[in-house]
């Protein structure tokens, strides 16, 4: 044995480190995997409570819902069990009442707010054309100033707000606006808050972006969203 | 106390006390300062943590003899992301709400220091039972360090403990202890007052030693 090999320092075989990564992997993709499996239900059910909840919060009187896709010529169909979006559809929530009779429909939309994206869910009721309110899905705006929105009086002393889809079907008769606070002039506008104002524009143009494409879909349809499906 | 249980209790206090990972060690201060918004977040994210960590401890523990010293730390993250993503699909399971709340932070336990650390400077060198109680204890100290945080912050910032109202309807919030800058204040001031303590304890025991010396 010469000098050099005895200085070095003792080498694990490759194999060696193969096997042992190769069973950890082993041991690892299981666990994983049985915590899927262990908690899918429990997961998807969960969804589904946080999905029923928030639509019955801003669709007053809805106790069941039903998901539709608004496809962008100009049809709707239900949507399947874990199904994914056709390309452009927009999802949208039928809530319906005891009696089973539509109560209102209600859609996510999201803008950009101070902090992040603001996400909301607003309610249009089809038999005023007005959209009735929303409630805020996730929003990291500043907490005493851009979470207002969802408790100030005036603001949401802003719903119902006008929201009618023009004769041609293809977009609304008026463009919802947040103006600045004081300077509403049309039911169609939002008077922002003073001091969250850009918080207040983010929640006009999500309901804006979605309401745009959305309601002239929903409104050719409403005879077959009429009664509970 | 017997010899076995004495030095089991001292591990377990090590992580609790001597060696705190959020007051003495400061480790891991990513989710320290950003979900210690609230008592429960706090909470939650500390039992979180402390779950990922004594399970990742116990595997790496039981493998220690066959963990080649080469692909070791590829093994400890495997092992740790392993267990977070068990912990990510409960939580999910648990509530959504909490899992909205702490978002991304679920995650992001993967490359919490104070778990790849302990992997590699204790659950790696001792048997499975010293290994498992000596990450309970950092568990267990690093939940206290963020509920110590959670709950003043809650308090300051929302005039709440555990969603209940304290002050009543004419508390004006402190609102920037919920925000960012609120984390670095009153991880501060723990920080400061444990350190106060620790120098008049010092003080104390010169000072008896003076006395003895004297006598």
């Amino acid at each position: 044995m010469n000098h050099a090999t005895q200085t070095l320092p003792e080498m694990t075989p490759p194999a060696a480190m193969i096997r042992t990564l190769g069973l950890i992997a082993a041991i690892c993709g299981t666990i994983i995997v049985a915590a899927y499996q262990g908690t899918y239900r429990a997961v998807q059910e969960n969804k589904r409570i946080a999905l029923e909840r928030a639509v019955f919060k801003v669709v007053p009187g809805a106790q069941a819902i039903a998901e539709y896709w608004a496809l962008p010529n100009g049809e709707i169909a239900k949507v399947g069990a874990g199904e994914t979006a056709p390309a452009d559809a927009i999802k949208f929530y039928a809530g319906y009442d005891t009696a089973g009779r539509l109560a209102g429909i209600a859609a996510e939309g999201a803008a950009k707010g101070y902090a992040d994206t603001v996400r909301i869910l607003f309610a249009w009721d089809p038999a005023t054309r007005k959209i009735a309110g929303f409630s805020v899905v996730a929003a990291r705006e500043t907490p005493g100033i851009g979470d207002k929105v969802t408790k100030d009086r005036d603001f949401l002393a802003n719903f119902p707000l006008e929201a009618e889809p023009a004769a041609d079907g293809r977009a609304l008769a008026h463009e919802i606006r947040t103006v600045k606070h004081g300077s509403k002039a049309h039911a169609w506008e939002i008077d922002a808050i003073a001091g969250a104002t850009i918080t207040s524009r983010a929640v006009g143009r999500a309901i804006n972006d979605t309401a745009q494409k959305l309601l002239p879909r929903i409104a050719m349809h409403l005879d077959t969203l009429k009664e509970k499906p | 106390m017997s010899q076995a249980a004495t030095t089991t209790w001292e591990e377990f206090m090590e992580g609790v006390w001597r060696q705190n990972p959020v007051f003495v060690m400061v480790l891991g201060l990513c989710p320290t300062l950003a979900v210690t918004v609230s008592a429960v977040n706090a909470l939650s994210m500390g039992l979180a943590t402390t779950f990922v960590l004594t399970c990742s401890c116990l595997l790496v523990s039981l493998l220690r003899k066959l963990i080649p010293k080469e692909v070791r730390i590829a093994t400890y993250i495997v092992i740790i992301a392993t267990f977070v993503t068990v912990v990510d699909y409960l939580i999910q399971a648990i509530s959504l709400a909490l899992y909205d709340a702490l978002g991304a932070f679920i995650q992001l336990i993967v490359v919490n220091c104070i778990i790849l650390g302990r992997a590699e400077a204790h659950a790696s060198k001792h048997p499975p039972l010293t290994a498992v109680v000596n990450a309970l204890g950092m568990g267990v100290g690093f939940s206290i360090g963020l509920f110590a945080l959670g709950s003043v912050r809650e308090i300051l910032g929302a005039g709440k403990l555990f969603g209940f109202s304290l002050f009543g309807e004419h508390f004006q919030p402190w609102v920037v202890m919920v925000l960012p800058p609120g984390g670095f204040f009153v991880l501060g001031l723990w920080l400061l007052l444990f350190a106060a303590w620790g120098r008049w304890r010092q003080r104390r025991q010169g000072a008896a030693k003076g006395v003895t010396q004297h006598a």
